[in-house]
């Protein structure tokens, strides 16, 4: 009789689940927990933070859970330039960084690949720079780009830069920044997708009437579309978030400030995690509306 | 003037004095051919022969280290190969991946700017009967289908000369077959010049008019089919293309028609027409199919040569016919196609024969005789140990 209790119970549907996969969810379990830790429970703090309302008769930087969507019609009027000026940042040196980069790259993934010596060298060198911090490196081009420097010497002795002009402050400076600093994430993922481009298909391109620039376009952008795609929103989702570039302390001023030098200031400075909170959804639905347009874009093309 | 227009008909090709080096190896040596308009022309050769350098060199792929290409009386050593009127079939098929067969097909028509280029690559893809498959990526269809896409996507451009880079390679002999007859039958119907390059004999032997048997970048012998095979002109060439009996002796008398060589004491005569050196040491040689074989020592015929004994040493049987090893005390191994006219084998392996064969049909070759080993060295591990064996047994008995 206890056997037969036993066996009905055996057979629920739950133990059949587990006994289904019971391996695969095990190991599915850190990655959950992880999920839930660490991505899950500060989105949900930082929804219900964004939807917080003042406390009454309290302190600066003292809030009440409320539902007051208020929160971001208010940073949207207030900061629309600082968001428009970061997608535009972030638009441009992603553009930047792949005319530079895909010129590397393919000479580094194609023209290089009877040397392998010399194509590991070239790949060690794009990476090098990730061997000083970037705070370090960004910090020196602000240096480099001071008004004492000699770049901006020579340029006004050129009258190529007004007696009065900056270059540290200004918008293009904040641009080179980001791309300089994006550079290698950019043309990793190109070299990956070019090393593996069969030359076959470029010959069988020029064999039929196609001119280099027609290969190109025709044949070479597309086949090494992954890596473009993987290289611009690599470059792209951390540009439109980067606060260091833009920030005053290093090449940034005070008309060239992005989101995130926003974002920091409200979290940091002004203590209103409401305004903050509310700016961190607005960028990541802006980013993740982009980019999901984007990749059904550039999956299409790839069609055509 | 590549663009706008197809060309009107199959362009002659001309390759004067190429030569082609790659860094630590000379790939062609020095190369002459001309392929007149309108002819399936087929370079034959064992893999790094060179062929397929030739190939890319008339497709502007590879330059010339020196010499000229010529296609249709222009010279187009120095241009491009997009500039060129010629369009090739590659090995590999290299379609494009990110397009869909129609577009690969139209590809050449739209870079040359030529009206309704969809209709036109319709049309070609319903010439290779895979018109359904328009719509279809590269990666979804089989290897053959891959293979007829490629070559509507060259033929649909109607180049002067195109170049086939052992397209068939891939396929399984009766799509192989069934696509020798199409290219040769499309070759007649849109009169273009073919140049194909090939590893396999049979299948330049059916489809070409001419061959040109190449080896270690140089041309060995040119000419039609039968012509290379009933009288080939090197050693290379009498092996490579079929097989054949090798024989080396020295001229020991002659008349106004033929030579009579020895052969290990067993005269061999040769038609002086058909033979490419009349004194001296000379390499003879005869087709394995043209040998008759006898269980008994055959009378003498003036007009047959015959040798033995000899004893076989393997049969194999394959349907059409049974080829027989029969292995001569000193020539070595002959091999001997016989067809079945008789159920099964006629001789068995150990039997002792002898083969004659018609005078008319033994040729002589062009190489000097010294510059080749006697008979091929055996080397092969078997052979040694045979050789070790039998010193062995003599041993044995001596003592």
């Amino acid at each position: 009789m206890a056997f037969a209790a036993f066996s009905t119970t055996a057979g629920a549907p739950e133990d059949i689940q587990r006994r289904r996969s019971p391996v695969a969810l095990l190991l599915l379990l850190p990655g959950i927990l992880y999920l839930v830790l660490f991505f899950l429970t500060p989105l949900v703090s930082l929804v219900l933070t964004s939807l917080q309302t003042p406390a009454e008769f309290g302190d600066i930087g003292q809030f009440n859970y409320a539902f007051k969507w208020e929160n971001y019609v208010q940073v949207v009027s207030d900061y629309w330039p600082h968001i428009l000026r970061s997608f535009g940042f972030a638009l441009a040196a992603t553009v930047l960084a792949l005319v530079f980069s895909y010129p590397l790259a393919y000479f580094i993934g194609v023209k290089a690949r009877r040397w392998p010596l010399m194509q590991s060298l070239m790949l060690v060198l794009v990476i090098a720079p990730f061997f000083i911090s970037f705070l370090l490196r960004t910090l020196a081009w602000k240096q480099i780009f001071s008004d004492e420097s000699f770049i901006v010497t020579s340029l006004k002795a050129i009258s190529l830069l007004a007696p009065d002009a900056h270059l540290t402050g200004t918008p293009g400076a904040v641009i080179f920044g980001l791309t300089y600093n994006f550079i290698p994430f950019m043309t990793l993922p190109l070299y990956t997708t070019l090393e593996r481009l069969d030359v076959r298909y470029l010959e069988a391109g020029s064999d039929l009437y196609a001119n280099p620039f027609q290969v190109f376009r025709k044949v070479t952008i597309p086949l090494s579309m992954p890596g473009i795609v993987a290289g611009t929103l690599l470059t792209f989702i951390p540009a439109a978030g980067d606060y260091v570039n833009a920030s005053r302390d290093f090449l940034g001023g005070a008309d060239s400030q992005m989101i995130g030098n926003v974002i920091e200031a409200n979290f940091l400075v002004l203590l209103n995690y409401p305004a903050a909170a509310a700016l961190s959804i607005i960028l990541m639905s802006v980013i993740l509306v982009i980019v999901t347009i984007y990749i059904k874009r550039a999956g299409t093309e790839e069609l055509l | 003037m590549v663009t706008g227009a197809f060309a009107e008909r199959g362009a002659d090709l001309e390759l004067v004095g190429i030569q082609k080096r790659f860094p630590g190896f000379t790939a062609i040596e020095h190369l002459d051919l001309k392929i007149p308009a309108g002819s399936f022309f087929a370079l034959l050769g064992p893999s790094g022969c060179g062929k397929t350098t030739t190939l890319r060199l008339v497709a502007g792929l590879e330059e010339p280290t020196s010499g000229r290409i010529l296609i249709g009386g222009q010279d187009v050593t120095n241009q491009k190969p997009f500039q060129r009127p010629v369009n090739t079939v590659f090995q590999s098929y290299a379609l494009f991946p990110h397009m869909t067969v129609l577009e690969n097909v139209a590809f050449g028509l739209r870079r040359r700017k030529i009206g309704d280029p969809v209709e036109k690559a319709h049309e070609a893809l319903r010439l290779v009967e895979l018109d359904h498959l328009a719509a279809r990526k590269p990666q979804q269809l089989s290897g053959g289908q891959q293979q007829r896409v490629a070559l509507a996507r060259a033929l649909v451009n109607r180049p002067a000369l195109l170049l086939l880079d052992e397209p068939l390679g891939a396929l399984d002999l009766k799509l192989r077959r069934q696509m020798q007859l199409e290219l040769k039958t499309i070759q007649e119907e849109v009169g273009l010049t073919f140049l194909h390059v090939t590893h396999d004999q049979e299948e330049a032997m059916t489809m070409a008019d001419t061959i040109a048997v190449m080896n270690k970048g140089r041309i060995e012998q040119m000419g039609a089919p039968e012509q290379l095979y009933e009288l080939p002109k090197t050693a290379f060439v009498a092996n490579f293309l079929g097989q054949s009996n090798l024989f080396t002796g020295t001229v020991v008398g002659a008349t106004s028609e033929a030579i009579a060589v020895d052969v290990a004491g067993q005269k061999v005569v040769v038609p002086k027409s058909r033979s490419h050196r009349q004194s001296g040491d000379v390499t003879i040689g005869v087709r394995p199919e043209k040998l008759s074989l006898h269980r008994e020592a055959p009378a003498d015929d003036p007009r047959r040569n015959k040798m033995g004994p000899a004893r076989v040493i393997d049969v194999s049987f394959s349907g059409v016919s049974t080829q027989y090893l029969v292995a001569h005390p000193v020539v070595g191994t002959l091999v001997v196609f016989a067809q079945n006219m008789a159920f099964g084998p006629v001789a068995h392996v150990g039997e002792e024969v002898w083969v004659s064969w018609d005078i008319e049909h033994g040729f002589g070759l062009e190489d000097d005789p010294a510059d080749a080993p006697k008979f091929e060295a055996d080397t092969s591990t078997r052979t040694l140990a045979a050789q070790k064996h039998a010193a062995l047994l003599t041993e044995l008995e001596e003592a």
